[in-house]
């Protein structure tokens, strides 16, 4: 165990050392582990915190702060529903009232299954196509509860 | 480095080439728009097309032309021919585009837009379209005509013409006195006369000053910085260095929200080339002039486009507002004077110094020193969505009406009933109704209306729009994204969301109002950002012009579109209390 511990802890000062851009503060280093584990695991506020200089106490302030950061591991697919005023009035409401039911979600969060993470989004920025959802970083416009859950069934067949 | 002449040079017979050659030219818009639209799918499916059939071209991914609705847009220049566009592609039509098209050069497929070139008899002109016709293209000149990835392409286009004409042959003060005289005023929401702005900046004599670019574009119904971003980053990053001259900054940031992947990519992809070329680092054109620019990620944070908030971001923290003074031309980002312009506003430069003030000044609404009326010169960037039947980015002539914008570009609402409410300028700009279309886009009169230009998005709802509902979701972004340092937006935004929640549930009574009213403009009081002073506006604004919609919620408890039976869904969000060390009772 505690070799594990060491070598997840390398593992995660490799990620915030080797952070191309030039300037490294708490934050890009927030940024950099949830891109690469998908989450902030605990020990990394450790690191972090060594790392920029900072206290625990901050470096946990910023993660707090910004919505996108998660503390637990996500789904393995993440899906992400634009709840913003276009997308609203093109039905997104219709969309996410449809897709908890069906994923079994109240608000955000993990199927029990995990194999989705549903997220609200404040705009995708893709107003154009809206209603827009997101899975997985690939964006699909024009949405609707349907053609949602046919993206969801080819992921996961059992819905 | 090359001298300007000698890049130019090669730019142009690159451009040449790729025009002349007999090899087709494929262009793909994978902006934003297009990626939603299917683009990136429809790209690689070109590429194996074409391998499968052994035809060689060269293929571009392009930005936006503003006529999102046709998305995605494939753009094929056959040898000597002209440049022909086909709307709407899907993965399945690719093939029967490429056969009918590149192979057999037939032009009747049924999803041919129309094309670009000389005109004849047998295609329709796209220029007559009216998506591309009304818009007058400064900014997004460019966009969807060049790869964003390549900078010859941006050179050949006359880019890095004024950067070079900046650095041998004007003062910085010159600079500033050509930029104030345009008229341009800042397009983040503010309107903010840029060159007076930029003048704070030149006056510090810190060895260090930064100038920063704000991408952080976190309202809903807009994306024109990320398009630009996506379509044309290089003229950004040349306004940006121009500023960088005029104001003596040593550094530029440009400040993105993470997880916009397309215009973080397309915007490192063209600083790096920028470095490769000399057009940043070290004694640009031989001027003696330094450069440094970095890209700079925020997280979710709709208060870290704030100017002060940015720099708090920056440097790692919370994106929170800062008391000013002192302003961040004293005290900006790590301490040192700062300046910070919008994506926009900075994309104007190249083209305000290559073609003069005068030009520039004579375009939109002009200003009236003596009267001291500054005038809305040049275009705006607008975001059309919502009901209407032709969503797109279009960039107008500034004065232009809201009436031209919906109805001759946008071509009305698109379920073709009657149109009720015009949403400007984000969640902390106004709700219209359709007596408002006869306002011209000029900051001055649009402020006097109660909707600010802001970010540039219009956001339309037809008459089965419930208006409350509407006020309802704007509140609870703006309750979402308060930052919570200031408690009257913090706990009001909370307090007001309530009370509109009441109002859709048909649950509210004539008290709520006059609440509503009180918790807002308390808030507009004592807040200290943008957020909380302008976060009652679109709520005044609603309550004002769609009186009868909150009437009939509160006094004869119906909806009355009948539009509010979904279950409300709501993020909740509160920041500051959120942290582990507290909850775990750690210090």
């Amino acid at each position: 165990m505690e070799v594990d511990i060491d070598r997840f802890r390398e593992e995660i000062n490799s990620v915030i050392s080797s952070q191309t851009r030039p300037t490294i503060t708490m934050l890009s280093s927030l940024l950099a582990i949830q891109d690469e584990f998908g989450y902030i695991p605990d020990l990394a506020i450790d690191v972090i915190s060594e790392y920029t200089n900072h206290t625990r106490n901050e470096v946990w302030g910023v993660a707090s702060f910004y919505p996108n950061f998660r503390f637990t591991e996500p789904g393995e697919n993440i899906l992400e529903i634009c709840w913003g005023p276009t997308c609203h009035l093109a039905g997104a409401s219709k969309i996410l009232n449809y897709i908890q039911n069906v994923l079994g979600i109240n608000g955000e969060g993990e199927t029990d299954n995990r194999k989705f993470t549903l997220k609200y989004n404040t705009c995708l920025g893709a107003c154009s196509q809206a209603p827009v959802i997101s899975i997985n970083h690939d964006f699909v416009g024009h949405s609707s509860p349907e053609s949602t859950l046919e993206i969801l069934s080819k992921i996961d067949p059992e819905l | 480095m090359l001298p300007y002449k000698d890049l130019k040079e090669l730019a142009d017979d690159k451009w040449l080439e790729l025009n002349s050659s007999d090899k087709p030219w494929i262009r793909i818009g994978t902006a934003i728009c297009g990626k939603a639209a299917g683009a990136d799918h429809v790209f690689d499916k070109i590429t194996s097309v074409l391998k499968t059939l052994k035809l060689d071209a060269n293929v571009d991914e392009v930005g936006c032309l503003g006529i999102c609705f046709t998305e995605p847009l494939l753009d094929i220049k056959l040898p000597g021919g002209k440049r022909v566009f086909f709307q709407n592609v899907s993965v399945e039509i690719v093939e029967s585009i490429i056969q009918d098209y590149i192979v057999n050069q037939n032009i009747d497929h049924p999803n041919i837009l129309g094309a670009i070139g000389e005109k004849d008899n047998k295609l329709p002109d796209l220029n007559d379209l009216p998506g591309i016709k009304y818009q007058n293209k400064i900014a997004l000149s460019n966009a969807g005509n060049i790869s964003p990835y390549d900078l010859y392409q941006y050179v050949s286009q006359d880019g890095y013409l004024a950067l070079n004409k900046v650095l041998n042959q004007m003062q910085p003060e010159e600079v500033i006195k050509e930029i104030s005289e345009s008229g341009l005023r800042g397009r983040g929401g503010a309107a903010f006369p840029t060159g007076f702005k930029w003048s704070f900046l030149i006056k510090s004599s810190n060895p260090t000053k930064y100038i920063l670019c704000n991408c952080e574009e976190g309202d809903p119904g807009a994306y024109n910085d990320k398009g630009i971003l996506e379509s044309d980053p290089f003229k950004l990053l040349e306004g940006l260095t121009i500023a960088g001259y005029a104001t003596g900054a040593s550094n530029g940031i440009i400040f993105i929200r993470h997880g916009h992947d397309g215009p973080i990519g397309r915007m490192e992809n063209a600083i790096k080339k920028a470095y490769e070329f000399g057009l940043l680092g070290k004694n640009i054109f031989e001027s003696g002039f330094n450069f440094d620019v970095e890209v700079s990620l925020t997280g979710e944070s709709y208060v870290a486009g704030e100017e002060s908030a940015l720099m708090e971001s920056i440097e790692g923290k919370r994106s929170q507002p800062r008391f000013r003074p002192p302003f961040p031309a004293q005290f900006g980002v790590w301490g040192k004077p700062s300046n910070i312009n919008n994506v926009k506003t900075l994309t104007y430069v190249p083209d305000i110094i290559s073609n003069g003030s005068n030009w520039f000044s004579n375009i939109g609404v002009k200003g009236d020193k003596e009267k001291k009326i500054a005038g809305s010169t040049g275009t705006a960037i607008i975001c059309l969505s919502g009901n209407i039947k032709f969503p797109g980015l279009y960039e107008v002539s500034m004065g232009v009406s809201l009436r031209e914008i919906i109805n001759d570009i946008g071509g009305g609402t698109a379920s073709g009933k009657k149109l009720k409410v015009l949403q400007t300028g984000g969640p902390l700009g106004g709700v219209l109704g359709y007596d408002s279309l006869d306002i011209h886009l000029d900051f001055d009169e649009m402020k006097r209306a109660g909707a600010i230009l802001g970010s540039g998005g219009i956001i339309v709802g037809d008459e089965d729009t419930c208006v409350v509902d509407l006020t309802r979701v704007l509140v609870a972004f703006c309750q979402y994204e308060s930052c919570g340092k200031c408690f009257p937006c913090r706990l009001g935004m909370e307090h007001i969301l309530e009370i509109t929640e009441r109002m859709v549930k048909c649950e509210s009574s004539s008290k709520d109002l006059e609440l509503i009213k009180n918790v807002g403009e308390n808030m507009e009081k004592a807040s200290l950002c943008g957020h909380g002073q302008l976060g009652y506006g679109p709520i005044r604004s609603a309550l004002k012009y769609f009186e009868s919609d909150f009437n009939s919620h509160i006094f004869d408890k119906k909806c009355p579109t009948g539009s509010c039976d979904e279950p409300i869904i709501s993020p909740k969000n509160t920041r500051p209390y959120a942290t582990r060390e507290i909850e775990t009772g750690g210090n």
